[in-house]
């Protein structure tokens, strides 16, 4: 029988790792995330899995890579300050295409910024922190069901599109306690990595794709002793400037998600076959959104919301369709204006599209939203 | 098994420059690895950036080739995922010490079963000869054209005080101690550290007037000493090579096996 808690998201997030076969945590301590390292330094133990503490988050990150060549399913957790010093290795986990998990529970910023309380702030950064041209995966939820289903969706994307995913969650989410309901074994597919099916004493091409795209992976320690790099690398992984190898080696890099973009679209529409509004938000910021989505619509107003819950690739088909018969779009997010610029990218009108937000550290509210949705609608403060 | 079974021909010739001391060190790694005749399946070998850290690509081990500095971190999540792995992690100075200082102290005060080893060869070699940290006082390099200030780290000491459980120190110019340490290094359980200078001709050599690379193996020769040399004793300023430390502590990854246990009965 599946099992009902009351936790907090941040525990969500770690029994949903454990769900999914994390078998390798690293990590450094640093609020609003710091939950999903203590409770898997108790859970993985117990399963005879691998916690480890280490000096920095930079650490961490690295580790984490390093772990994933044995086979292990790995993740790291962290806040604002630790994922800018993750970048670095981020990025090499895009070049040499390990698949590993890394949860950015969102505070304010820049800087320090504001520890204890809940931002939207790194969305961009979750696209763009890392050097270099380069697709990524970034996902998110809302409350502790979607939590622990993204979560376990951001392990699956990971070992099958061979790529680091972002599980972008937010002060709120992290901390408010809610009740989740861990599903059976087996309720929700889990993927396990596609290993390679060539045998010892045959060539092994660690970095030739299939013609799906998609990589068969040996393990560290098994019969293929092969080279990995994060300078741009041949079909063996072995470090090449030649013009040809690397300008096919970064068109695969971008394509390989870029080309899975529809299908791994997670969203959540609400009232959005007949409104005439229709709000985007995402994170702790969406559940306001639906509060006034709800609220207004036991007044007549024809206004639905779109909960974006993949971020990155955007959906840029999906908030396309969506937004195309609507009069106006208000894109509530708990920043200056970050995932509205894609939203304007994507529809037909941009012009057409609102930033709603608030920015002082605490969550935005339903007054805030309807306030904002007043002065849009020409009707005053 | 012969040398050059642990070698990925493929791959060569090699890209250090003509006289250059760190095809002396994978020569050493490789013929260690021969006599200990370590299975290939299980030796991963773990670097960083830089010169040093393309000796990866040139054996024919499982080898990971890692962003600057942070090679003892990555090879930390090898290890701890799959202990009955071989872990050895070649870097140059700048890499162990400058950029991965702090990964390598905390590498040592864990304890882990990893073999590192620092081939010193006192510059950035790859980016065109700056000074690292290992440098010294009074060194020319082409950001120090007024001379060096910096201090050096000595690694011996600094991997003694973090915690290394083996610790030695020798030069490309001493080849068979050079395969000696490293195999009683690898064989070692718990954090091993091998500091190997290692000359650079192209930079600091010629910055520093030291002549070639035959000049400068002369220097290895001449200002180097056993430990416990009585050669010592007349001449302070001679460098000691040889075992700093080895002792038996217990080692991070089977501590590991006993928070499992206790997990479980928990």
């Amino acid at each position: 029988m599946a099992t009902t808690c009351f936790v907090q998201g941040n525990e969500a997030c770690s029994l949903a790792a454990m769900y999914a076969g994390l078998d390798f945590f690293a990590g450094y301590p640093i609020t609003p995330s710091t939950e999903i390292a203590e409770t898997l330094s108790a859970r993985l133990p117990e399963a005879g899995k691998k916690f480890i503490q280490m000096e920095d988050e930079i650490a961490s990150m690295c580790a984490i890579i390093g772990a994933s060549l044995t086979g292990s399913k790995v993740m790291t957790a962290t806040s604002g300050p630790g994922f800018s010093l993750m970048q670095e290795s981020l990025g090499y986990a895009v070049m040499a295409e390990i698949p590993c998990v890394i949860a950015n529970v969102q505070r304010g910023g820049p800087s320090t910024g504001n520890p204890t309380h809940v931002s939207q702030g790194d969305v961009n950064q979750a696209r763009w922190g890392t050097h270099g041209d380069h697709s990524i995966v970034t996902l998110t939820a809302s409350n502790h069901q979607d939590v622990f289903n993204m979560t376990v969706e951001a392990f699956n994307i990971a070992e099958t599109y061979r790529t680091p995913v972002i599980l972008l969650f937010d002060e709120i989410v992290g901390h408010m306690r809610e009740k989740l309901v861990i599903p059976e074994p087996g309720e929700i597919e889990l993927v396990e990595r596609l290993r390679t099916s060539v045998r010892e004493g045959v060539n092994y091409h660690p970095y030739l794709p299939r013609e799906d795209g998609r990589l068969p992976m040996s393990d560290f320690g098994g019969v293929h002793r092969y080279n990995v790099t994060g300078l741009y690398h041949d079909m063996w992984g072995f470090p090449t400037d030649k013009g040809e190898l690397v300008d096919g080696l970064i068109h695969h890099l971008v394509k390989k998600i870029d080309y899975a973009a529809d299908a791994i679209a997670h969203h959540v529409p609400y009232y959005l076959d007949d409104a005439r509004t229709m709000l985007i938000s995402y994170g702790s910021s969406a559940r306001s959104a639906l509060s006034v989505v709800e609220q207004l619509r036991r007044r007549g107003e024809r206004i639905g919301l779109l909960e974006l819950q993949t971020l990155w690739p955007f959906p840029v088909q999906l908030v396309r369709d969506y937004a195309r018969d609507k009069e106006y779009v208000g894109v509530v997010e708990m920043n200056m204006g970050q995932l509205i610029n894609s939203v304007k990218l994507a529809v037909d009108n941009p012009r057409r599209v609102y930033l709603i937000n608030r920015v002082d550290g605490r969550l935005i509210t339903d007054k805030d939203i309807k306030q904002t949705l007043r002065v849009i609608a020409g009707q005053g403060v | 098994m012969a040398v050059k079974e642990y070698i990925r021909e493929r791959f060569f010739p090699h890209m250090w420059c003509p006289g250059c001391g760190h095809g002396i060190v994978l020569n050493g790694l490789v013929r260690a690895v021969e006599e200990l005749a370590i299975n290939k399946n299980e030796l991963v070998i773990v670097s960083g950036i830089g010169c040093s850290s393309r000796i990866s690509g040139y054996v024919d081990f499982h080898s990971l080739h890692t962003v600057h500095g942070r090679a003892l971190a990555f090879a930390t999540g090898v290890k701890l995922s799959k202990p009955k792995l071989n872990v050895i992690v070649p870097m140059g100075d700048g890499d162990a010490l400058s950029i991965g200082g702090n990964h390598f102290i905390h590498a040592a005060r864990r304890n882990i079963n990893i073999t590192a080893l620092v081939m010193n060869n006192r510059t950035y070699g790859m980016t065109g000869g700056q000074y690292s940290p290992m440098s010294g006082v009074g060194v020319k390099a082409t950001t120090a054209p007024y001379s060096t200030i910096d201090n050096a780290f000595d690694c011996v000491e600094l991997a003694r005080a973090a915690g290394a459980s083996f610790v030695a120190r020798t030069t490309v110019y001493h080849v068979n101690q050079l395969s000696e340490l490293i195999k009683k290094a690898i064989v070692h359980d718990g954090f091993s550290v091998v500091e190997i200078f290692s000359q650079c001709p192209t930079y600091f050599g010629r910055k520093n007037k030291q002549g070639g690379a035959v000049d400068m193996l002369k220097i290895f020769k001449e200002k180097t000493v056993l430990i416990g040399s009585d050669k010592k004793k007349d001449n302070p300023a001679l460098m000691e090579r040889g075992i700093f430390v080895e002792k038996e502590l217990p080692e991070y990854c089977k501590a590991y096996d006993e928070v499992i246990a206790r997990a479980r009965k928990a």
